[in-house]
């Protein structure tokens, strides 16, 4: 599993990309009420906002962590957004994406180097 | 951060492992480690306490009760004057424009008239009062007070286990009792729409009677965030969201709190800042009114989002005030104001969120039964 800085995790399962947000994450969102997801087969590039979390204070964005389009949705999230706070690092992934160029993975941390990141 | 005030609580707040945010220049709790939605469940199921130290409390004396009374009523639309002793009322002070500066709860001991107004406010209630008041009356800002909320269910068990005066507080009463060897005043009442008391206590006694109120299996601490979804949730207004320097009370549909004596024809009629504008208001109505707002969809419509009278196109009618999720209607709920031919329950509109356009529909409020001990 590799973690980005914007507290995202990306897991390779069968030549794809699946994407969700670190425990560290979802405690600091605190209870999340809403997720709004992407279309699948959306064409993303890094940095574009693919999701939406509402928690019971505000909304925030996750952010496309590489290019590529969105294969899949884990629409379990629409009936059950608690599920981000219960498992946000095994259920509660958000999206599976093909990624373009597999080198932007690169600048990506392990779990150690997440760990020292977020202190 | 530095410069933030403090209540006499804030190290048993950091103690509990409150998250503290900056509020109305205080640090203030937002969240203790059970998390806003076990808060505001546990709030409405049994009892949750708050510290509001952070509001202002001012008790106006003077000669006589009369002349308390009927001064302040040069300042707000309310029925001062006929309140008796030991009762409690909700109020705003107006401007001249008719809008609403700030609002407020008013109770009369004995001949004086103790007043609870908003953290961020009081410094402008203060001077207010000082310059609407004639000299006889006296302003004085309680700072040595610190100011809890107990409210839910249980929450008149937990009081009266600690002093058994407190079973006979009535909804709006405001009573003298002795907690924990402490004498408090307690009124029973509050902002979350549970059966309730909120407890002015000396500040060098605050810490130990919220311990003595925590140490009760009841009893949890409840943060800002509990505190907003609740009072929203019991349709009440939070200052300088849905009620502002801009908004009349007729707007703001809280004709309620404008007793018969001071409406048009009334014993006391007008007297008060802008009184013209808000008699006009009450007996020719307002073009645009706050009503309860239920989004269809599982998206929250917060503060700010516009409404429009079709899913596409149409036109702009009115904005959402205050919204969010409703932990106990399990649904997002908000507030608003709308042109008044939009405001009837029922009525379909649409918020645009993020550049959708989201079914909504004017609901009543509140969107809980209140919980209120008559």
């Amino acid at each position: 599993m590799k973690f980005t800085e914007e507290h995202e995790w990306l897991r390779e399962e069968d030549g794809e990309m699946v994407v969700g947000i670190t425990i560290h994450a979802a405690e600091q969102l605190g209870d999340v009420v809403f997720v709004e997801l992407p279309e699948e087969g959306t064409v993303v590039s890094k940095d574009d906002e693919v999701v939406v979390i509402e928690s019971v204070k505000a909304a925030s964005d996750i952010l496309a962590p590489v290019d590529g389009e969105i294969t899949e949705v884990n629409s379990t999230l629409t009936d059950n957004p608690g599920m981000v706070n219960d498992d946000p690092q095994g259920e509660a992934w958000f999206f599976k994406m093909k990624v373009s160029d597999p080198s932007q993975m690169d600048e990506f941390m392990t779990e150690a180097a997440y760990q020292k990141f977020i202190g | 951060m530095d410069d933030l005030l403090q209540t006499p609580l804030y190290e048993l707040h950091v103690g509990l492992g409150a998250k503290m945010v900056p509020f109305a220049g205080y640090s203030m709790p937002v969240q203790y480690p059970l998390g806003v939605m076990k808060e505001h469940l546990h709030c409405r199921g049994q009892a949750g306490l708050f510290d509001v130290s952070h509001m202002g409390q001012v008790v106006l004396s003077g000669p006589s009760w009369e002349d308390v009374a009927t001064s302040f009523e040069t300042l707000v639309p309310m029925d001062v004057l006929g309140l008796e002793d030991g009762r409690q009322r909700y109020g705003f002070f107006t401007n001249d424009a008719g809008g609403i500066e700030d609002d407020l709860m008013f109770a009369r001991r004995g001949a004086d008239l103790f007043v609870v107004v908003n953290a961020a406010c009081k410094e402008a209630d203060v001077g207010r009062m000082r310059a609407g008041l004639p000299s006889a009356v006296t302003v004085t800002e309680l700072k040595d007070r610190a100011l809890i909320a107990l409210q839910g269910p249980k929450a008149a068990d937990v009081i009266s286990a600690l002093d058994p005066k407190a079973e006979a507080i009535r909804f709006m009463d405001l009573a003298d009792l002795t907690l924990n060897g402490t004498p408090v005043w307690a009124s029973r009442s509050g902002y979350t729409g549970e059966d309730g008391f909120e407890i002015s206590v000396p500040q060098e006694n605050a810490e130990s009677l919220v311990k003595a109120l925590l140490e009760h299996e009841a009893v949890e601490p409840i943060g800002l965030g509990a505190r907003d979804s609740l009072r929203l949730e019991a349709g009440l207004c939070l200052y300088g969201h849905d009620i502002d320097a801009t908004t009349s009370p007729v707007e703001a549909a809280l004709n309620w709190a404008i007793q018969k004596v001071r409406r048009t024809g009334g014993e006391r009629e007008g007297g008060f800042p802008g009184a013209d504008t808000i008699l006009g208001h009450l007996s020719d109505g307002v073009s645009r009114k706050r009503v309860g707002l239920r989004p269809e969809g599982r998206a929250p419509m917060r503060e700010g989002v516009p409404l429009f009278d079709a899913a596409t196109g149409g036109r702009c009618i009115g904005e959402v005030t205050s919204g969010g999720f409703g932990p106990s209607v399990q649904a997002p709920v908000a507030m608003g104001f709308v042109q008044t031919d939009y405001a009837a329950t029922g009525t379909m509109i649409w918020g645009e969120v993020r550049g959708k356009r989201l079914p909504l529909s004017v609901a009543k409020l509140p969107f809980i039964a209140a919980n209120f001990k008559r």
